[in-house]
């Protein structure tokens, strides 16, 4: 099986899998970085968005090729502490229900809003409509995007 | 009204204390049942011991309460709750509560469950007189050292205070506390006293979950796991003849290739009672080093099935439905008066048909589970909401005691009733045995969509008969695919309001798996006989909300046990649901429905506002107005209510799983619509404020979105919808043109 180097979270690693192997799994069976969740292998539901070199992406629709010499950004590695102003939010107003889906939409909502620091209402859920809760907390959701716009540097 | 409790424990049989080896005391109780004479929490807390107790309380040395919450979480909440009901009656402050999820011994197993709304509901009394039980205890011991009267002293945030105004911390008492009898008749708080209760609390995983920490069955790992996918009969009604694995087990990380099956065959000869929730046929295993050399190499077996029993598909359902509908196979669930004369004497009669379709569960978290079978145990770990039941089902699969069954419950990726049933836990059980090896199966989503154990297709028919202005009689036919409507729901609104009042069911046995599914029955029933209700309301002439308000007034509970929802407190929520909705105010562009319903316990009114954008009707806000007692956590009730509303919108818009050939014709989400952000209403809540008990919320206020949704279509578009879901009749769900124009 091929070596690749892959940069996550700042760091440098080293991975021996398939070349066909999604970087959804990479990071959750091979780097034990399960923060990154899996719901439907196809880009569909958005629960496993990550950064990569700032931009949100579905990691189970990417291969190591196509992230070769960028850097990518899982929940883990989203903030030192947990305080990044959109975690911050989401305690706030405490939104998760089960909690699977929201790794991949604060995900989503960080690097949106890295982009869009003054959204609307609107642009906010056009911005989540990609990702899926199946427990349906968007209220919280588009709650907590608006108050993480508020406080983003 | 009283916040006394119903039920009279003695506090000796449900609870008991020990002190721990470490420093601290260690309270264990059992929330709904009595321990066994001689159990005693351990003094260590690795023995833990959730046979006798399924919950735990320590109180350490510095005064810090850790409580062990045994209830499996899966969004629900109750992680969070049922330890501030303790907390709120052992008088700490909730900053100084920890909770952790119990964890399970080697011996024991947990006997609790999550579904049916019912968690907070039971655990009401049990919980609030275990922490004033310690609470007393650990006055009782610094009145003692003190050499005062324990009447004396007076409790805040974990501190005691006796008269001359000297304190003591819980902390520095737990040793004594710890040694005295478990007193009986404790004093418990009055509802104006509270301090937690009734106050916004934070779910207790936040911070773990806005990190990524891992917490769910599919983050589970231990060294040396391999990991399983299974190649699935194709269809419901299939069974395994052949495979060739040539090409699989040349793949890199295959490790095998199994077949399965007879060990689950041989639980289901012995227990047939789970025999319409699991497959009967072999099926294939990969086992490999990743999940997803394990999911690739799947795809690489070449299977042959063939047909056991009979290919279904929906157009037949349909047909099968109707047929039972029109037929005389019925069986009476409740009967009052005599339906047949009151039609016979009817002015006018309104009959009504209903239909909804299949609904897979659609757990965000596609199932999973971790077995590891050894000759001298059976760990067992991931998300199920009935981990009692699994466990004794995989002792009795495998032959082994139930002393020998570990299982660890994760917290779970949604459960809406597809965990329950656990299928996953047999499977993962019988692979382990067969490879001796520690076992991760994962479903794909494909998988999980296509083997699922889904919400049946149900039809009503309802009819109703009208003489001199009144309703004189009603007749509600269920036709259900598998099973049929249970417990007190026959006995749900309008029952004791209309003199004549029938329900009778009918189902018919398929192959396809079917079960529970958030509200089962009611998540579709309330829909119908809401729709139903307004349209005859309409046919009257009569005022929508009158015309309810007049049928409970007709309502006597005391004359009838089997009738459970109060008429009064439903008349609140519908008079509260009026007022805060602005009902029959609002400007000519938003159209209102109106529904009330009871189910889990619960009263519920909701009104959905309709705009018309583009030429069709667009859900914009639901109102809702619900009665659960005293609300423990409003934070996490209104969550629980928002999503159990909008999930209600969405499956009645959009849910439907349709059969072909015995097969889902959509199995993933590029093929199947769930509700998205855009498409969510705004939702306000309100609570009726009372000091009853309080009820679950996980599931009631689901039921009654889809009603208020087609009422309010109806004012939209003049049409009524008689199919979920909403738009698999898009020509109903247009303006006509004079509307637009005009």
């Amino acid at each position: 099986m091929p070596t690749y180097q892959i940069k996550v979270n700042g760091a440098s690693k080293t991975v021996d899998v398939t070349e066909d192997t999604p970087v959804l799994w990479v990071l959750r069976d091979h780097l034990d970085l399960v923060g990154t969740k899996y719901g439907c292998g196809i880009g569909q539901c958005g629960a496993c968005t990550i950064h990569v070199d700032g931009t949100a992406m579905r990691s189970c629709s990417l291969t190591l090729d196509q992230i070769d010499g960028k850097s990518i950004t899982t929940i883990e590695g989203l903030s030192e502490h947990g305080t990044h102003p959109v975690q911050e939010a989401w305690k706030e107003v405490d939104v998760p229900q089960c909690g699977y889906c929201q790794a991949g939409q604060i995900m989503t909502a960080s690097a949106f809003l890295e982009n869009n620091p003054n959204p609307s209402e609107e642009d906010v859920k056009n911005a989540m409509h990609g990702n899926i809760c199946r427990c349906a907390s968007y209220s919280r959701i588009r709650q907590a995007v608006m108050i993480a716009a508020e406080n983003m540097d | 009204m009283s916040t006394k409790s119903n039920i009279t424990f003695s506090r000796r049989a449900f609870m008991r204390t020990s002190s721990l080896a470490g420093g601290g005391m260690l309270i264990g109780f059992n929330l709904f049942q009595a321990c066994k004479p001689k159990a005693a929490p351990p003094v260590d807390l690795s023995l833990l011991n959730y046979n006798d107790f399924n919950a735990f309380i320590k109180i350490a040395d510095n005064g810090t309460v850790t409580i062990f919450s045994p209830n499996p979480e899966i969004g629900q909440g109750v992680k969070t709750a049922m330890p501030m009901i303790i907390a709120e009656e052992l008088d700490v402050a909730w900053k100084d509560v920890y909770v952790e999820q119990g964890i399970l011994d080697t011996e024991n197993y947990t006997r609790q469950v999550a579904g049916g709304s019912q968690s907070i509901r039971h655990g009401w009394d049990a919980l609030r007189q275990t922490g004033a039980t310690a609470k007393q205890m650990l006055v009782n011991a610094a009145a003692a050292r003190w050499g005062v009267d324990a009447s004396e002293c007076t409790v805040s945030d974990g501190v005691i205070t006796n008269a001359a105004g000297e304190t003591l911390g819980f902390g520095d008492v737990v040793k004594e506390a710890a040694l005295l009898e478990v007193p009986e008749d404790v004093a418990l708080k009055e509802p104006k006293d509270y301090k937690i209760i009734g106050k916004d609390a934070g779910n207790v995983d936040i911070t773990k979950i806005a990190t990524g920490k891992p917490l769910f069955g599919l983050d589970y790992k231990v060294d040396g796991m391999v990991y399983a996918a299974v190649v699935r009969p194709p269809a419901f009604g299939h069974k395994l003849v052949s495979y060739d694995d040539t090409a699989a087990k040349a793949m890199p990380g295959v490790l095998d290739v199994i077949k399965i099956g007879e060990k689950v065959r041989g639980l289901l000869a012995e227990d047939p009672s789970f025999s319409s929730k699991i497959s009967a046929s072999d099926k294939v295993v990969v086992i490999a080093e990743s999940t997803w050399q394990a999911m690739k190499a799947k795809e690489a077996i070449k299977v042959e099935w063939e047909e056991e029993t009979t290919m279904e598909s929906t157009e037949e359902h349909d047909k099968i439905l109707t047929d039972l509908l029109d037929g005389t196979t019925f069986k009476t669930e409740r009967s009052d008066g005599d339906i047949k004369k009151a039609f016979a004497e009817a002015d006018e009669i309104l009959e009504r048909t209903y239909e909804s379709p299949f609904l897979p569960h659609n757990c965000m978290e596609p199932m999973n589970f971790f077995a590891n079978v050894t000759g001298e145990k059976v760990n067992l770990a991931g998300p199920i909401q009935t981990p009692a039941w699994k466990a004794g089902l995989v002792a009795k699969m495998l032959g082994r005691e139930e002393k020998d069954i570990h299982l660890e419950m994760t917290r779970m990726g949604g459960g809406f009733g597809r965990r329950l049933y656990g299928d996953f836990v047999l499977e993962a059980a019988e692979i382990s045995d067969a490879i001796k090896k520690p076992v991760k199966v994962v479903y794909s989503r494909e998988d999980d969509m296509e083997d699922g154990i889904y919400r049946m297709a149900i039809k009503y028919r309802i009819k109703a008969g009208v003489k001199d202005g009144k309703i004189t009689a009603y007749h509600l036919k269920e036709a259900a695919v598998n099973s049929n409507m249970y417990g007190l729901i026959p006995n749900f609104f309008p029952a004791g309001a209309i003199e004549n009042y029938q329900v009778d069911t009918a189902n018919y046995e398929s192959n396809i798996t079917t079960g529970a599914w958030r509200a089962p029955y009611t998540n579709f029933l309330a829909y119908a006989e809401q729709s139903f209700f307004d349209e005859l309301a309409e046919m009257m002439e009569l005022d929508k909300i009158q015309m309810r308000l007049d049928l409970l007034d007709k309502v006597k509970p005391e004359e009838d046990e089997r009738i459970q929802y109060s008429p009064e407190r439903m008349k609140e929520v519908i008079k509260v649901a009026v007022e805060k909705s602005g009902w029959g105010t609002k400007p000519k562009h938003i159209h209102q429905g109106f529904v009330n319903y009871y189910c889990h316990n619960t009263h519920v009114a909701e009104v959905a506002d309709v705009e018309i954008e583009n030429g069709e009707p667009v859900v914009k806000k639901i109102t809702c107005v619900v009665d659960c007692g005293i609300v423990i956590n409003p934070m996490g009730a209104l969550n629980q209510i928002e999503g159990g509303v909008i999930d209600g919108v969405g499956h009645s818009m959009y849910g439907e799983l349709q059969f072909e050939n015995g097969r889902p014709t959509a199995n993933n989400f590029d093929n199947y619509r769930m509700i998205r952000m855009k498409e969510a209403p705004e939702v306000e809540t309100h609570f009726i404020q009372n000091e009853l008990s309080p009820t679950g919320l996980g599931e009631p206020t689901l039921p009654p979105a889809g009603g208020a949704v087609a009422n309010a279509f109806k004012a939209a578009t003049g049409n009524r919808l008689y199919k979920q879901p909403f738009t698999k009749t898009p020509e109903l769900l247009k303006v006509p043109a004079k509307e637009i124009i005009g």
